[in-house]
């Protein structure tokens, strides 16, 4: 059904090479309004990689990135976040030295429109009071009310994570990039995060999304993209995916994929 | 208003302070040179403090503030390249603070968009590198700056009261006065800005550069804006300089101000808004308080054994030190247990 709408995002041939070395061989992809995707593969696939080129923060060496139809080459970093494209990042995803509540109100950057002479002739009250309105909603919505006079850095890495998704959601975004969102978190905060996926695709937000998390991966997605060694080796929902023996091959490494047929064919004599 | 209490009670120390000085006119020298400077030093923390970019070439702004704020003042007859002669008659000295106000604004724009592309290190030298351009025109351009033999005679200010007449500042108490008035507003503007969507983003570009572009934030336009107002600042400072002194060298570009400057920042605490403020106030009078007991080059000793006193008690400054003992006895107060917490 998503197939007859246009794509929001389209990842169009894109190779990236740092000299020698090819991080992205000719990656082509499509991301539909409303979807859930996943990117998946082994360390040093080039799923980051990916992200940084689709968010301005790498330029790609051949193709291009389309969001909502627009091209994305050339376009800075805070520029493409302008177009409604958020992203996370894996590691240092807060800004450490504020608190969880100033956090999203630097966050809030795009929406306190105030010029300068307004702010000095303090005539912005009533705007700065919204956005604090806003902040509240925000940290509200990611579960983070209770840690909001805390320092961002003082926070266990889950609730980071939860910072940083706070921050690219108060971007107003049309689609939300999350690289490997709960990497650190137990398996109780994964639920609580998969629940806070759906509540913002529900709001209409299409998300994509880096995991290792397999279990997570497979619940949480409606469609999955394998790379590997930068290349596209399958595409399509998670049942497929999870017995597709490429994939496989390359978690497992070569003749794994013989092996789990193998012990599939014995499974099946044994019933 | 309780943050800014301690802002205010300063304030009405230092406006008290000349009267409890009985107005011995050495040590007022000794605070307006201080205050001045303060207020240079309270503009390099915004870009140190609040964006984290170490301008090393501050003392450039401050000295075109001086230098153009003395020349409209003064008025001057330059003939330039193909015999194109320019004469400028005197204007009033308020005219001159304004004007070294733009100017300097206008330096700080053209620096900030030169190396803000490429930021960190490359500031610093190209800041550095401006500095010394700008003084060795001051030294040798002596049609213009007369060079090493100074301007002279540079007229004090004077303030048109409507109603009242105009008053020229000739005393010593009255540019004490000026100076704590264009001080305190300049700490206003501070404390306003950083507290205001533009002071989030810096303090945003600062804390973490990729997360703050992946919020939307313009890294190029946010430290160029902060640039331009902290350079605007220092030529404010440079243009009362030059109407309190009323004779300035090319001497007013020396580097070791722009050191100077940086201590004052780091040692009060760069990154708060009373920071410079302590800062300038110790490192300025600590001069006048050695001076009785040791030569100046013993006293750039002293100096440097206070910064490390400092650092070693209170890495991040004396100010946020202060704060840090005052919340911990707040805190401790309710409770009245004799209780020894070790971190």
């Amino acid at each position: 059904m998503s197939e007859i709408r246009a794509p929001i995002l389209s990842v169009d041939h894109v190779g990236v090479r740092f000299g020698g070395l090819v991080a992205i061989a000719d990656l082509h992809f499509d991301v539909h309004p409303g979807e859930i995707v996943s990117l998946i593969g082994p360390n040093g696939a080039g799923k980051t990689t990916a992200f940084n080129v689709m968010t301005g923060f790498l330029k790609p060496s051949q193709g291009q990135v389309r969001f909502r139809g627009t091209g994305l080459q050339g376009l800075q970093p805070h520029e493409i976040v302008r177009l409604g494209l958020s992203r996370t990042f894996q590691r240092t995803s807060v800004f450490p030295d504020d608190t969880v509540f100033d956090n999203v109100m630097i966050g809030l950057h795009r929406r306190g429109r105030t010029r300068l002479v307004d702010t000095l002739l303090g005539r912005d009250r009533a705007g700065e009071a919204a956005l604090r309105d806003r902040a509240r909603e925000l940290l509200d919505w990611v579960g983070l009310s209770g840690r909001s006079q805390d320092k961002a850095g003082s926070l266990a890495y889950g609730e980071q994570r939860l910072v940083g998704v706070a921050l690219a959601l108060a971007t107003e975004p049309a689609m939300l990039l999350l690289d490997e969102p709960v990497s650190g978190m137990n398996a109780s905060e994964t639920q609580v995060f998969v629940r806070l996926i759906r509540s913002i695709r529900e709001r209409g937000v299409t998300v994509l999304l880096v995991e290792h998390d397999m279990p997570m991966v497979m619940e949480v997605s409606d469609r999955i993209v394998v790379l590997n060694y930068g290349r596209l080796i399958a595409e399509g929902p998670p049942a497929a995916i999870r017995s597709d023996p490429t994939v496989i091959e390359a978690y497992l490494g070569q003749g794994s994929a013989a092996r789990e047929a193998a012990q599939a064919a014995r499974e099946t004599n044994d019933a | 208003m309780t943050r800014h209490l301690p802002a205010l009670a300063l304030l009405a120390a230092l406006a008290a302070l000349p009267f409890a000085l009985g107005h011995d006119p050495y040590l007022l020298n000794a605070l307006i040179t201080t205050g001045i400077v303060t207020i240079a030093a309270m503009s390099l923390n915004l870009l140190l403090g609040f964006t984290g970019q170490l301008s090393l070439g501050h003392i450039a702004f401050f000295g075109i503030g001086a230098y153009v704020s003395a020349l409209t003042s003064l008025g001057f007859d330059v003939e330039l390249l193909w015999g194109l002669r320019i004469v400028h008659e005197p204007w009033p000295p308020v005219v001159g603070f304004g004007l070294a106000v733009l100017a300097t604004a206008g330096c700080g724009y053209l620096v900030g968009r030169l190396s803000f592309r490429v930021r960190g290190a490359y500031f610093v030298i190209v800041t550095i590198s401006f500095a010394e351009v700008v003084r060795l025109v001051a030294l040798n351009w002596v049609e213009l700056t007369q060079g090493p033999l100074a301007l002279t005679g540079i007229p004090p200010f004077s303030l048109g009261l409507p109603g009242l007449g105009s008053v020229t500042l000739r005393t010593k108490m009255q540019n004490y006065y000026l100076v704590l008035v264009v001080g305190t507003l300049c700490y206003a503007l501070i404390s306003l800005l950083v507290r205001s969507r533009f002071g989030r983003a810096m303090r945003g570009l600062k804390e973490n550069e990729s997360l703050a572009l992946s919020v939307g934030i313009n890294a190029t336009r946010t430290l160029t804006l902060a640039a331009v107002i902290s350079a605007a600042m220092a030529g404010a400072a440079g243009s009362l300089y030059a109407h309190y002194l009323r004779i300035i060298d090319p001497d007013v570009f020396l580097f070791s101000t722009t050191v100077t400057m940086v201590i004052m920042v780091v040692g009060g605490g760069k990154g708060t808004l009373l920071g410079p403020v302590v800062g300038g106030l110790i490192f300025g009078l600590l001069p006048v308080a050695l001076r009785p007991v040791m030569v100046p080059e013993a006293q750039w000793m002293v100096f440097g054994l206070v910064l490390i006193v400092i650092q070693f008690v209170m890495p991040r400054g004396i100010v946020p030190g202060l704060a840090r003992l005052a919340t911990r006895r707040r805190a401790s107060e309710p409770a009245r247990v004799p209780v020894e917490v070790r971190p």
